[in-house]
Order: C-alpha cells, then sequence, then structure tokens
C-alpha cells in the first residue's frame, strides 16, 4: 500500500480520505499483484497522453505556422517551432482584410443574441413552467417545434423573407432571427425545466408581499435561475459565434462579414489559402474563446453537456 | 410565507378557502391579470416560432410544389414535380449515399472513441481534470477554425506527410481522393465533437452502482467481460441517445464540408446539407431545393422522435 500512496500526486490527496476504505478493499479483492495493476495504471496514462495528440497538435501547429515565413511554413521537414518567428502574418490578416470590423462584429452579433435570447427565453420559459393560462399548452408545443426543425431545412423561406424585407447584407438576420426562432426554442425549454423546479412557496411569499407577477419574476425567480441562464448563455453565445451558413447566405460585403466567414476568405489570386496569415487569423479567433473556457471549464463542460442532452 | 401559514384551515397557502369574500374577489383579479401576464411573456416565443419556424415550415413545403429559379425569375406550380426529379436525380443519390456514409463514419467512431475515452477518465488516474478539459476543449473551438487548421494539416505536400516524409512514408493526398476525403472529413468532425459524447458517457458511468461492479468482480469476472455483461447493460440507454444525438447532428454538418472538401473531391463529400445549399445558392433552383430541405426534415424529425421516445425509457430508467 505505502508505495502507491506515496506514487499520488498531490491532486488526488483531496478525495482520499474519502475513497480510502473503498480502495483498500478493492486493492485486496484485486486480481494480480501490486506490480500489474499499476503497469495496468501507467500504460492507460500513456493511452491517455498518445490519445491526447490529436487534439493538442492541430492548435500548437496553428500557433507556430501563424508565426512562420510563406517559406518556411513549406520547408520540408517540417520546423516544430518556427525557426524565426515573425508577426508579419497578424500584420496582414489586418491589412488584407477589415478584421478588426469582422472581429467587432462577431462579437457584439453574439452578445445581442445571448442577452436577447436569455431575455426571450426565461420570459417564455417561466410562463410556461409557472403560470396557468387557457391556451398554454398548445402555444408550448408551437413554440417546440423549433427543436424539430434544423436551420438548413428553413433556410430557402428565410432567405426570401430577408430578402423581401430589404435586409440582406444586415445583421438583422443574424441578430434577430436566432432570438426569436428556432435556435432559442432549446434555451426556453432549458428555462423551462428550471422553473418547474422552483419551490412555489416562494412565489407564494413574494405575492403576498404584494408583488406583481413580473416583480416575482424579476426579483425572486430569475435571479435564482443563474445556473440555467450560465448554461444558456455559453451555448447561445458560442452558437452565434460559430454560425456559419446564415452569415455566408445573407451577408455579401467583407466589412460586414462575421469571423467564421471572414477566416476562409484569406485567399490568393488563385483562391489557394494563404495559410499563415489564415491560421494567424484563426488563432486569433479561438484563443480568447480557449482561455475564457480554461478559466471556466467546469461551467462550459457542465452547460454544455445539460444542454446537449436537451436538444 | 409565515403569514400563508397561519391559516389553520387550508393546508395549501393561497387557496381561499373559507375566507372573505374581498379576498375571494382579489384573487380572481389577480388571476385574470396573472393570465394576461403570461400571455405577455410568451407573446415574444410564440410569435418568433410563427415568423421564423413554423412559418417557414409551411413556407418551404409550398415552394416545394414549384418550379423556381430565382435568376430566371420563374414561380409555377409543378406538383409533385420536385419530389419525382428528386426520384430520378442520380446526384441526390449521391448525396444521400455520402450522408449514410459521413453519419454511419461519425457515430462509429465517435461512440467508441467517446466511450473509451470515459472509461480512461473514469479510472481515477492522475491527471484526470487535465485531460478532460483536454479532450472538451475543440467543443467550444468554432468549427470553421478548427476546419482550417485540418485543411492545413492534410494537404498534399504539407502538415501530416510533411511528418509522414521525415519517416520515409509517402502520405496519400488525403482530401483529393474520394475515400480519404471523406475518412478525413468524419475524423475531423468526431474529434471536433467527441469531448461531449465523452462528458455524457463519463455521467452515466459515474451512475452505475460500485456494489454491482464489486460483486460481479468477486464472482470473477474479468475487466473486459464485467463491462460487457454489467456497465454497458446498465448504459445502454445513454449509448442509444447518444447515437441518435450524433446522428441529427452529422446531418446538419455544413461547415466542414464547405470549407474542407466543398463536396468533392466529384461529389464524394457532398452530404444532403450541402446538396441541398449548392441546389438553392449556386444553381438558384429554390423549388428543388425546398423539396430537398422537406425530405432533411422529415429524416430529422423521425430521428429526433425517435430520441424523445428513448429519453423516455432514459428518464424512466434513472427513476
Amino acid at each position: 500500500m505505502k508505495p502507491d500512496l506515496a506514487e499520488k500526486p498531490a491532486g488526488a490527496v483531496g478525495e482520499e480520505p474519502s475513497t480510502a476504505q473503498r480502495g483498500v478493499r478493492r486493492r485486496r479483492t484485486g486480481a494480480g499483484p501490486f506490480g500489474i495493476e499499476r503497469l495496468g495504471r501507467l500504460s492507460m496514462v500513456l493511452l491517455m497522453v498518445l490519445l491526447a495528440v490529436p487534439f493538442v497538435f492541430p492548435t500548437w501547429w496553428m500557433i507556430t505556422s501563424s508565426l512562420k515565413s510563406t517559406s518556411e511554413i513549406l520547408r520540408i521537414p517540417p520546423t516544430l517551432w518556427p525557426a524565426a518567428p515573425s508577426v508579419e502574418p497578424y500584420r496582414q490578416v489586418f491589412e488584407l482584410q477589415p478584421f478588426a470590423q469582422q472581429y467587432f462584429n462577431s462579437v457584439y452579433i453574439a452578445v445581442l443574441v445571448t442577452v436577447g435570447t436569455i431575455a426571450v427565453a426565461a420570459l417564455a420559459g417561466y410562463a410556461f413552467a409557472r403560470i396557468r393560462f387557457p391556451g398554454a399548452n398548445v402555444l408550448f408545443v408551437l413554440v417546440l417545434t423549433g427543436l424539430l426543425v434544423p436551420s438548413e431545412v428553413t433556410i430557402v423561406p428565410l432567405f426570401k423573407m430577408v430578402n423581401a424585407l430589404g435586409l440582406i447584407d444586415t445583421h438583422w438576420p443574424l441578430i434577430v432571427i436566432p432570438i426569436l426562432g428556432a435556435p432559442s426554442v432549446l434555451a426556453t425549454f432549458i428555462m423551462r425545466q428550471f422553473f418547474v423546479t422552483l419551490p412555489g412557496e416562494l412565489e407564494e411569499a413574494g405575492r403576498m408581499d404584494g408583488l406583481s407577477r413580473f416583480g416575482i419574476f424579476a426579483r425572486i425567480a430569475f435571479p435564482l435561475s443563474r445556473s440555467a441562464v450560465a448554461a444558456v448563455a455559453i451555448f447561445i453565445f458560442l452558437k452565434s459565434w460559430n454560425l456559419y451558413l446564415e452569415p455566408i447566405v445573407y451577408l455579401s460585403s467583407k466589412s460586414n462579414f462575421t469571423l467564421p466567414q471572414a477566416l476562409t476568405q484569406y485567399v490568393d489570386a488563385y483562391g489557394g489559402p494563404i495559410w499563415n496569415v489564415q491560421l494567424a487569423a484563426t488563432t486569433l479567433t479561438v484563443i480568447p474563446v480557449l482561455i475564457v473556457f480554461i478559466a471556466a471549464q467546469r461551467q462550459f463542460i457542465q452547460g454544455l453537456a445539460n444542454t446537449g442532452l436537451k436538444g | 410565507m409565515t403569514t400563508a401559514t397561519t391559516a389553520p384551515s387550508g393546508r395549501r397557502p393561497g387557496r381561499p378557502e373559507g375566507q372573505r369574500r374581498p379576498e375571494r374577489q382579489r384573487q380572481s383579479t389577480w388571476r385574470r391579470r396573472d393570465a394576461a401576464t403570461g400571455y405577455a411573456f410568451v407573446a415574444p416565443a410564440v410569435i418568433g416560432a410563427i415568423a421564423f419556424v413554423v412559418g417557414p415550415l409551411i413556407a418551404v413545403a409550398w415552394y416545394s410544389l414549384h418550379e423556381w429559379n430565382v435568376l430566371a425569375n420563374t414561380f409555377t406550380f409543378v406538383g409533385a414535380d420536385n419530389y419525382q426529379a428528386m426520384l430520378d436525380d442520380p446526384a441526390l443519390h449521391d448525396s444521400l449515399l455520402a450522408s449514410l456514409w459521413f453519419s454511419l463514419g461519425v457515430v462509429v467512431l465517435n461512440l467508441t472513441l467517446s466511450l473509451g475515452l470515459a472509461i480512461l477518465l473514469n479510472q481515477k488516474l492522475p491527471g484526470t481534470t487535465f485531460f478532460r478539459v483536454l479532450f472538451f476543449s475543440p467543443v467550444v473551438v468554432s468549427l470553421v477554425a478548427w476546419t482550417i487548421v485540418w485543411g492545413f494539416l492534410l494537404q498534399a505536400d504539407n502538415g501530416i506527410n510533411a511528418f509522414l516524409s521525415t519517416l520515409g512514408i509517402t502520405g496519400p493526398n488525403w482530401l483529393r481522393g474520394s475515400v480519404t476525403a471523406m475518412i478525413s472529413v468524419i475524423v475531423v468532425q468526431v474529434f471536433k465533437n467527441v469531448g461531449l459524447n465523452m462528458i455524457l458517457f463519463l455521467a452515466a458511468l459515474q451512475g452505475v452502482p460500485e456494489e454491482i461492479q464489486e460483486a460481479a468482480r468477486l464472482d470473477g469476472a474479468g475487466a473486459l467481460r464485467r463491462f460487457w455483461s454489467v456497465v454497458l447493460p446498465m448504459i445502454s440507454p445513454t449509448v442509444l441517445l447518444v447515437a441518435i444525438l450524433t446522428v441529427v447532428g452529422s446531418l446538419e454538418t455544413f461547415a466542414l464540408i464547405d470549407v474542407l472538401t466543398d463536396g468533392g473531391p466529384g461529389t464524394s463529400t457532398t452530404v444532403l446539407v450541402f446538396y441541398l445549399y449548392r441546389q438553392a445558392f449556386e444553381f438558384n433552383q429554390f423549388g428543388y431545393a425546398s423539396a430537398i430541405s422537406v425530405l432533411l426534415f422529415v429524416i430529422v424529425l423521425v430521428l429526433t422522435l425517435l430520441q424523445w421516445q428513448t429519453r423516455k425509457k432514459w428518464v424512466f430508467h434513472e427513476a
């Protein structure tokens, strides 16, 4: 037992007291002697490291290649670290396209869509969960049809609608349709599932205190729904940030483009990608999201797993 | 709360049993006003659903009965002609086949890998949190960004092949051969999303009671046998649910195909959604594209209803 305990890394120490008893039993009943079990665990760690390669390497390769010159990026054998790191590709990112503008477009659209969706979904989710009104079930089913309709299915009629309204090459369809249309339905559903679990006594208390229904929602129910709102916010923000089909259908001028669409535009006269510049732009797009993700990984993983399961 | 519970007659607070009349009147006004508030609260979502979901869905079905070329500005009712054309369109059949291969490949590879990773992460090995974050990280990265990096890695004479050539291996031109291109899009899609399924499986694995595994161990069942006969049956509802979610996700994959292969080489990776996009926005055949949309909708509908059915069982299993 002793060597096994000594081997444990610092991070596992916290779990030790609670699992100690179980661990002892397992060790006693385990088939092989210590050596084999430890070898098995070591090979599992090695397997995990090996499996990590296709997840880490693309990011590593993206960052290092974005710092390479045009000639070095094509060099064989490839260099794992740029021989002469240069920020020239990053300068060109902003020179070849209005990249700062495109970045701003993506950010402000995603923020508006997130805030708008939370407002719409929290109100509707709350009403469907807590307020009794005639026709509530019918309306709920009507809203839920959005879960059955992939956005690709309705792209033709929506394009026609946007076109008829003269809103082609504006950001309106990228903001309004996600907030009110199919993408927000999952958010409404998740908010409803949350509000259903709220204890009725809380609202009753608010009512006794003379709060209106909106007051109960705004002062009692909504503040309690922070975890559900966080999950919805992460999910909706990423969805808007990553939107691709809709922007390429609705937008036509470069200064209106959003990031995913802009990334594909770093091409030479023959349509071939200018790799180092394209990878530099991609790095600028990916790194902030990755940093936020690592900082709040628990919320991200739980939130996205929950929303993913319900979608 | 205290005021509500002081009334000894009614157990449930808020029910105006045996209370004074003005109270009851106040209750009914509150209820009437409450219903109005309910309508106001759901109004944006309901109006949105009508304008941007149900309306367009009806419209797409209506358009699918028309010959509609945007450039030529023709819009004539042709009945079921577009559906007839779908039966006779070899390119559509190819795209259905491509979708089938793509979805099948994605499901098999994704489920194998995500379940394997979940099992590894469930072993309480050192560094589990780190690896969990790492395997999950592509999920938050934009699909287009992820695809661009992989496109760079999958070139004929760069990226992966450059590394292979230093080992003396000549790698295939991944994106120019129809089989390797299909394998490439499958692998890129799976690495992007496998972390999500991994988490779902991890939760399911952690729900398997330790005692049952312990009992099987005492009965002399080896690790493989324990997994196959004890763990897998217990997590099977999750496996089915995750499988359907993954198929639906793969059917809606557009950006990956557009950026990595542009449907090629030839039409080997032109999946249904990509073919739909092409018919609508490259060939301007909005009527025919609408008919394809209806087909896509029906396929996804069947799968989603299947998933809801499974979830009912899954919830039951949990309880």
